[in-house]
């Protein structure tokens, strides 16, 4: 295909905005599946791709619009993946920003509009929705053309549900969105912009040709990871997988790999001919480094032959996965887990548990330090307990966040932002009611509970996204917590020297309601060093019988003890006390205990 | 089968009305039901008799309120059931007049079960019991003038607005009746029930003070010259005895892990492998077996590991102790030695028993104890 009537485009939008719809009305309207059969026919091909063995979800799909090829890629839309969308979007020449006219723009949206205009998009607003009676176009449309510096009239009016205006969309991006301009002549050089891993056919990227071409059987080479592989196969999803002799100069498709782990060709790298290399790869690569860490254990000792499986598959399929072994006193032999953020441990944990089976137990999250020790040398520390207790600077990483909220609760988030060690950097509104507040905050504060907090004092109408802002140095301490003299490893966190007092009293508070009464007086603790300062105690049970227990009564008595047995089974054993799996969970839910 | 139970319970629901706090299966109203219900259980005596050895170490009539039954037809009943050592019946004080009493030894009832709960005017309110404190010493005198020489009381702890000064006085009041037998219980106010629903925040607040609640009742009971032979149970010491053992036998035969037959709706048989619970319609159950049939039931399989394992649970709830090679398997050695180590529990050849203050906890070591 001729560049000139190629379009790479994305569609920029928020949760529940409409993107799907919305992209599913243009595979009708193009007449790449028919609108009455879409569904049947798209689960019809997903179940005839199961049966081949193949599972990939198309990231990128191609249609046809009055004599043009439009690829429509796929981003993921939370901020976690931040580097996989710019990926997304470098691969675009424009995107669709897609805003609810009845909701207006929202932090990710806001956050995703950013980096497309980084990364030097065409961009084309439009509202959506417009069917509905809550509906404001006119506001959302002056927002949206604010945020782009376009004039309001040029924002489109659409309702992906009932097909108005999607039309005049496709016929918007044609004219508006720039057609590629790579080189056909030059040395091939592609964009993986996403990558799957299927049992079957082993990592299938996807990727935008940006000079030459990439055909089928082709040896080639990810230059950044040094990766040798042939093309088994290169094609395009029209939904579904299409083979194709050749993927062109400025077109968009995948490229079945054969490998067997998708760490050996990650998002952002460039592919290049072995034939005819090029001298130099696309820019923007990066090594993702995981920002938030967590121990992973199973909650049944025996299953973590289990667990290291599950890690390792899944590994294959997300390559920002980092996973070591740990070992806890209190909660034995587990791993611990880098994540990129915390939905990302939320996603990864949901599928250990959902896929895999497995009953977890997870310790709070904590972000990467940078301790600099006595000697000189710098340590990353991924888990309190690794802390160093001699130390002369600890850095920890600080994000950018943006804030939208009604202009009501400007008052509330900065209030929020302030607990939290946030530093004010400006304020905007981007209408007469919505507002948007930048603040730089520790990510510490953040995969504390800031989040939640953030949703509870704003009724849920805050919208947040942020960006990592690099490290800083903060005064720092780590809060042990003893359970009947015995340090419990696993409930250890670094906290600001302001804020321990408090945090280790709320968590010894906490942890008194999780822990049950035991045969004996029990001390929990909270102490920085050898310094305690807070105690709590759960005292004795003076009294643990079953009041009665005749002939009519014996079955139920004993299901009741070996449910009572079970349970104790279930629990950690810390020196002598039974420690509930719940009560590692605590230091996670101290939020309610500080409001 | 073998012919070798030798433990007979039947139950008799009828109630004249319902207490809050109770869980059995009773039956309020249906007065011309007793007749049929009495010929019912004549009739399913029959159908299990076969596993009976007769004569029985023990007969329980239990309740519901046995004695609220017409008396005509509890004397009918009585005569109709196999002889025993022991025959208890369970009786609400209220019910026990002159006549009953007399009508009871002279039907070879050897042992009465007097449902006192408290003496506290208030607090028998509290529990919709319809006996007052002076019906309750009335039943007791009541049996001793019909020459019944063993009595045991039944009481409750922990009733909602039950302070510590009111179980003293309940302490006081029941020791100084001199009853052979106190059976001590804790309220369980089940959740969802109407009483819970009345009482459950009182229940809650006074909780803490109802800790010690337990303790204060074994330590007045035992000083008064009790034994505390059953988590819940108290007989009057060799001594005081004149070297009877007073334990209830037919309970002993639950704790000791023994067969027995239930008749009546809700009543729970184990013999063997086996344990049915005949369902609690009174209906169905009247027509089962009017029509010469079982009544419906819901049977399990209880396997010989449940049954060692139920051995232990229940063993452990007496003051003697219970020897290793009969619980062998199901026993968790790891967290032996750790009660052990806590004082919890003892172990003296080759059997292990729970110490003073283990049995004050004996719910919680036993679940422990479990493999």
């Amino acid at each position: 295909m001729d560049q000139e009537r190629i379009r790479n485009f994305s569609i920029i939008a928020h949760i529940d905005h409409g993107k799907s719809t919305l992209a599913d009305r243009i595979l009708e309207l193009t007449d790449t599946v028919s609108g009455r059969d879409m569904r049947e026919q798209l689960l019809d091909s997903m179940e005839l791709e199961r049966e081949r063995g193949i599972t990939i979800k198309a990231q990128a799909v191609r249609v046809s619009w009055r004599g043009y090829e439009l690829n429509l890629i796929d981003t993921p839309g939370h901020v976690d993946f931040t580097y996989e969308v710019s990926r997304s979007l470098q691969a675009c020449e424009g995107a669709l920003l897609l805003v609810d006219a009845g909701q207006g723009i929202e932090a990710q949206t806001l956050a995703n509009a950013y980096l497309a205009l980084e990364n030097d998009l065409e961009i084309v607003p439009a509202v959506n929705k417009i069917d509905l009676p809550q509906a404001d176009p006119e506001r959302a449309a002056a927002e949206v053309a604010e945020l782009v510096g376009e004039a309001p009239d040029r924002v489109l009016r659409i309702s992906a549900k009932t097909g108005e205006g999607v039309a005049a969309a496709l016929d918007a991006i044609v004219e508006r969105i720039p057609a590629p301009t790579g080189k056909a002549e030059a040395p091939a050089r592609a964009l993986v912009f996403d990558s799957s891993y299927d049992q079957y056919r082993g990592v299938v990227a996807f990727v935008r040709v940006v000079d030459g071409a990439f055909r089928t059987r082709e040896p080639l080479r990810a230059m950044a990871a040094g990766t040798r592989f042939e093309a088994e196969e290169v094609g395009f999803f029209s939904p579904t997988m299409r083979p194709a002799e050749v993927l062109e100069t400025g077109e968009v498709g995948y490229v079945i790999t054969g490998l067997k782990d998708v760490s050996r060709l990650r998002v952002g790298d460039t592919l290049t001919s072995e034939r005819a290399s090029a001298t130099e790869p696309l820019p923007g690569y990066k090594d993702v480094k995981p920002m938030v860490f967590s121990g992973l254990f199973p909650t049944d000792s025996d299953a973590y032959p289990e667990l290291r499986d599950a890690l390792e598959r899944l590994k294959l399929n997300d390559a920002a996965l980092f996973y070591e072994p740990e070992t806890s006193q209190a909660l034995g032999f587990g791993f611990r887990c880098g994540f990129l953020g915390l939905l990302h441990m939320e996603i990864v944990r949901e599928r250990l548990e959902r896929e895999f089976d497995l009953d977890l137990l997870v310790t709070a999250p904590t972000v990467a330090y940078r301790v600099q020790t006595p000697t000189g040398s710098v340590v990353e520390v991924h888990n309190p307990a690794d802390m160093p207790p001699e130390h002369v600077e600890i850095e920890e990483p600080y994000i950018r966040a943006s804030v939208i909220v009604p202009k009501e609760y400007v008052g509330a988030v900065m209030e929020l932002c302030n607990e939290r060690r946030g530093r004010f950097d400006h304020l905007e509104y981007l209408s007469e009611e919505r507002v948007l507040l930048v603040y730089e905050l520790p990510l510490g504060e953040i995969v504390l509970d800031l989040y939640d907090q953030l949703k509870s004092r704003t009724r849920g109408y805050a919208s947040f996204d942020y960006d990592v802002a690099g490290f800083r140095p903060g005064d720092l301490v780590r809060v042990d917590v003893l359970v009947g003299g015995e340090p419990v490893d696993a409930l250890s966190l670094i906290v600001h020297r302001d804020s321990a007092y408090a945090r280790g009293k709320a968590l010894v508070e906490r942890l008194r309601e999780e822990i049950p009464r035991q045969y004996f007086d029990v001390a929990i603790q909270a102490a920085i060093g050898s310094r305690v300062i807070a105690r709590e105690t759960v005292k004795a049970k003076r009294k643990d019988v079953l009041a009665k227990c005749y002939g009519g009564d014996v079955t139920r008595k004993r299901k009741l003890l070996e449910r009572q047995k079970a349970g104790k089974r279930r629990m950690k054993q810390v020196g002598a006390v039974e420690v509930p799996q719940e009560a590692f969970l605590a230091v996670l839910n101290l939020g309610e205990g500080r409001r | 089968m073998t012919a070798d139970v030798r433990h007979l319970y039947v139950h008799l629901p009828f109630c004249a009305h319902r207490c809050g706090y109770c869980d059995f299966v009773t039956v309020v109203g249906h007065g011309d039901s007793h007749h049929t219900y009495i010929d019912a259980l004549v009739r399913e005596l029959e159908l299990e008799r076969h596993v009976l050895r007769e004569p029985l170490e023990t007969l329980f009539l239990g309740g519901g309120t046995p004695t609220f039954t017409a008396a005509d037809e509890l004397a009918r009943l009585l005569a109709r059931l196999p002889a025993a050592e022991e025959v208890t019946v369970e009786a609400n004080p209220e019910t026990v007049t002159p006549e009953l009493a007399a009508t009871l030894r002279t039907a070879g009832v050897t042992r009465v079960s007097v449902g006192a709960q408290s003496f506290q005017p208030g607090l028998l309110e509290t529990l919709e019991r319809r006996a007052t404190p002076d019906a309750i010493r009335g039943a007791v005198y009541g049996l001793r003038d019909a020459s019944f020489d063993n009595i045991s009381l039944d009481l409750i702890y922990g009733i909602p607005g039950q302070g510590a000064s009111d179980l003293d006085a309940d302490m006081a009041e029941a020791i100084a009746l001199e009853p052979d037998h106190i059976s001590w219980y804790e309220l369980e106010a089940k959740p969802g029930t109407r009483f819970t629903h009345r009482h459950g925040d009182e229940l809650a607040a006074q909780a803490e003070a109802m800790e010690g609640y337990f303790e204060r009742v074994v330590e007045g009971l035992s000083a008064a010259g009790y034994r505390w032979y059953e988590t819940a149970n108290f007989c009057r010491a060799a001594p005081l005895a004149g070297g009877r053992d007073l334990r209830a036998r037919h309970n002993l035969a639950y704790w000791l892990g023994r067969d027995y037959l239930g008749l009546g709706i809700g009543a729970v048989s184990t013999v063997g492998a086996q344990r049915w619970r005949n369902r609690p319609n009174l209906g169905r159950y009247l027509a089962a077996l009017a029509g010469g049939h079982r009544p419906p039931r819901e049977v399990e399989d209880v396997a010989a590991e449940v049954r060692v394992r139920e051995r232990l649970m229940l063993g452990l709830r007496l003051d003697e102790p219970v020897e290793l090679r009969d619980v062998d398997g199901v026993v968790d050695a790891r967290a032996l030695r750790r009660l052990e180590r806590f004082g919890l529990v003892e172990r003296r050849n080759g059997s292990v028993t729970l110490t003073h203050r283990g049995r004050f906890v004996g719910g919680a070591v036993t679940a422990d104890l479990l493999a």
